[in-house]
């Protein structure tokens, strides 16, 4: 991402909304700038900030005039009052931070879509996670922290030396030089993301020794760590195995992702359905 | 991706927090057939008939999205409101379409007429534990697989930054920044913006569209008159 200096007014609103903290007002300049070490690319300033077509001199014009007065010129703030974000033609190894921050853009660095996969929300169609098994997603990178590939790494590693396998459409797992010892891409370490998902599967008796190692790993990595712990319920639906073993460690899960079982090899053919009336413009607003 | 389910906040905050949503099994070997969009839109329809208060469309946004102006009088324009009929009309591709829901008269209620429709599709509840239960139970359906949230749970009560954390998580991609919920509160706190026109604002980046406003504004609620 770069911004156009002729178009920027320095209004400040950019520095807020960039999830890595990575714009500010250069003081020299006097202009919004990006550190380009930081910026992960994720287009939250291109795609989420609204624009607009100010005249540039004109605004810079006013906002010093009216900065005698103390008066203070202020657009709203999820606004680029000259729309002056213009997006980098990003290249290897940089196209990777995109690919992994942007959620919109399609992977074209891994060839699979978004930062992970559909882990257990299929599971009812794909029986990706059976019974007796656990999916781990590992995510760094949250809550706006980001992580850079060597962090990735170090946990990969860690849980490649004790013969846990990965989850092979995942972005992360694409990158690996070597998926028996979780090496990622030599030239890609350095990079920088919003977060990403190291997914693998073990059997629930590797529960706790899989999560004393992510423990382990993620005191030597500058970024959190968050887990997805995904298991498939019993035919009551209850889930009484992997809860207990979560538990027992300090857990005390508040938040889940539920699949419901609707899911089926064929989905209803709705041709001559009677359709759904269509809803107000405006609801709840 | 996990982009619903690390939510911050204990159970108690997600009272009026139900992301229901669906998705086709994408890859070859789930060998799943049918006309996923047609389903999809179908299930998006329906759920806007239950009055959730956000729709969304991973792949084109929810229905509070950016605008642009093509003239210096969009300056002063009036901001834009929640717009269902173009999310729905958006839809091009099978992905993941979901609805958010601020009660639970609401969501149990859909999910209890989505497994009626028997569409096919794969559905999920990315709420608190006992939301999903719940709503599984009054639907008369067993849960079939959970996936538990680690690492967000144990938040403190009184850490400082804590509701902009809340705030920001309500986008799971991490498109909305903690600076811009710390923003947001500090408007709220001012008078300077309403809880609901701060919401409104943060819900912009969520690009997928599941960004709970009705949530948000309970949050900034609480943050204008300091309770932590």
């Amino acid at each position: 991402m770069k911004i156009n200096p002729k178009k920027c007014v320095a209004c400040g609103n950019c520095t807020y909304v960039c999830p890595m903290g990575a714009i500010y007002i250069d003081p020299e300049l006097k202009r919004a700038t990006i550190n380009r070490d930081e910026c992960v690319e994720c287009y939250a300033c291109y795609n989420g900030l609204s624009k607009e077509v100010l005249p540039p001199s004109t605004v810079r014009f006013v906002r010093r005039t009216l900065a005698n007065f103390r008066v203070r010129f202020e657009p709203e703030p999820d606004v680029c009052p000259t729309s002056a974000f213009e997006p980098d033609k990003l290249e290897w190894p940089r196209v990777v931070r995109r690919a992994f921050s942007d959620p919109r853009v399609p992977h074209e660095s891994t060839g699979v879509s978004g930062r992970g996969t559909e882990e257990v929300k299929t599971n009812d169609v794909t029986d990706r996670v059976g019974i007796g098994q656990v999916g781990f997603t590992i995510e760094l990178g949250r809550p706006g922290i980001g992580a850079r590939f060597r962090d990735f790494q170090e946990m990969s590693r860690a849980l490649a030396a004790v013969g846990v396998s990965f989850e092979k459409n995942n972005p992360i797992t694409t990158l690996m030089s070597n998926v028996e010892t979780g090496d990622i891409r030599e030239d890609i370490l350095n990079e920088k993301v919003m977060s990403a998902i190291i997914e693998i599967k073990v059997p629930i008796e590797r529960t706790e020794e899989i999560i004393r190692i992510v423990w382990e790993v993620e005191k030597r990595i500058p970024t959190e760590v968050v887990m997805g712990v995904g298991v498939r319920c019993d035919a009551e639906g209850e889930e009484t195995l992997v809860l207990p073993i979560l538990q027992k460690l300090g857990y005390n899960p508040q938040r889940a992702k539920t699949n419901i079982g609707l899911g089926r090899k064929v989905i209803r053919d709705l041709t001559g359905v009677a359709p759904v009336a269509e809803p107000k413009e405006l609801v709840n607003a | 991706m996990t982009n619903t389910l690390h939510r911050y906040g204990k159970a108690e905050s997600f009272v009026d927090d139900y992301i229901v949503f669906s998705l086709p099994a994408k890859s070859k070997a789930a060998g799943q057939t049918g006309d996923a969009l047609a389903a999809q839109k179908r299930f998006m329809q329906i759920a806007a008939e239950y009055k959730p208060a956000s729709l969304g469309d991973a792949l084109h946004g929810g229905s509070l999205r950016p605008t642009r102006s093509n003239s210096i009088f969009g300056h002063w324009g009036k901001r834009n409101k929640p717009n269902f009929k173009k999310v729905l009309a958006g839809m091009s591709k099978a992905g993941t379409m979901a609805a958010v829901f601020d009660n639970r008269t609401a969501a149990e209620a859909f999910v209890k007429r989505i497994r009626e429709e028997d569409l096919g599709l794969s559905v999920n509840i990315s709420s608190s534990i006992e939301n999903a239960k719940n709503a599984c139970k009054n639907a008369g359906i067993p849960r079939h697989s959970i996936a538990y949230s680690l690492g967000f749970e144990e938040v403190g009560d009184n850490i400082p930054g804590k509701q902009a954390i809340m705030l920001s998580t309500m986008c799971g991609h991490g498109m909305l920044s903690i600076n811009l919920a710390q923003k947001m509160m500090s408007f709220v706190k001012e008078n300077r913006r309403t809880p609901k026109e701060a919401a409104e604002t943060m819900a912009r980046f969520c690009s997928c569209g599941i960004f709970n406003t009705t949530r948000a504004r309970r949050i900034l609620e609480d943050v204008r008159v300091g309770v932590k």
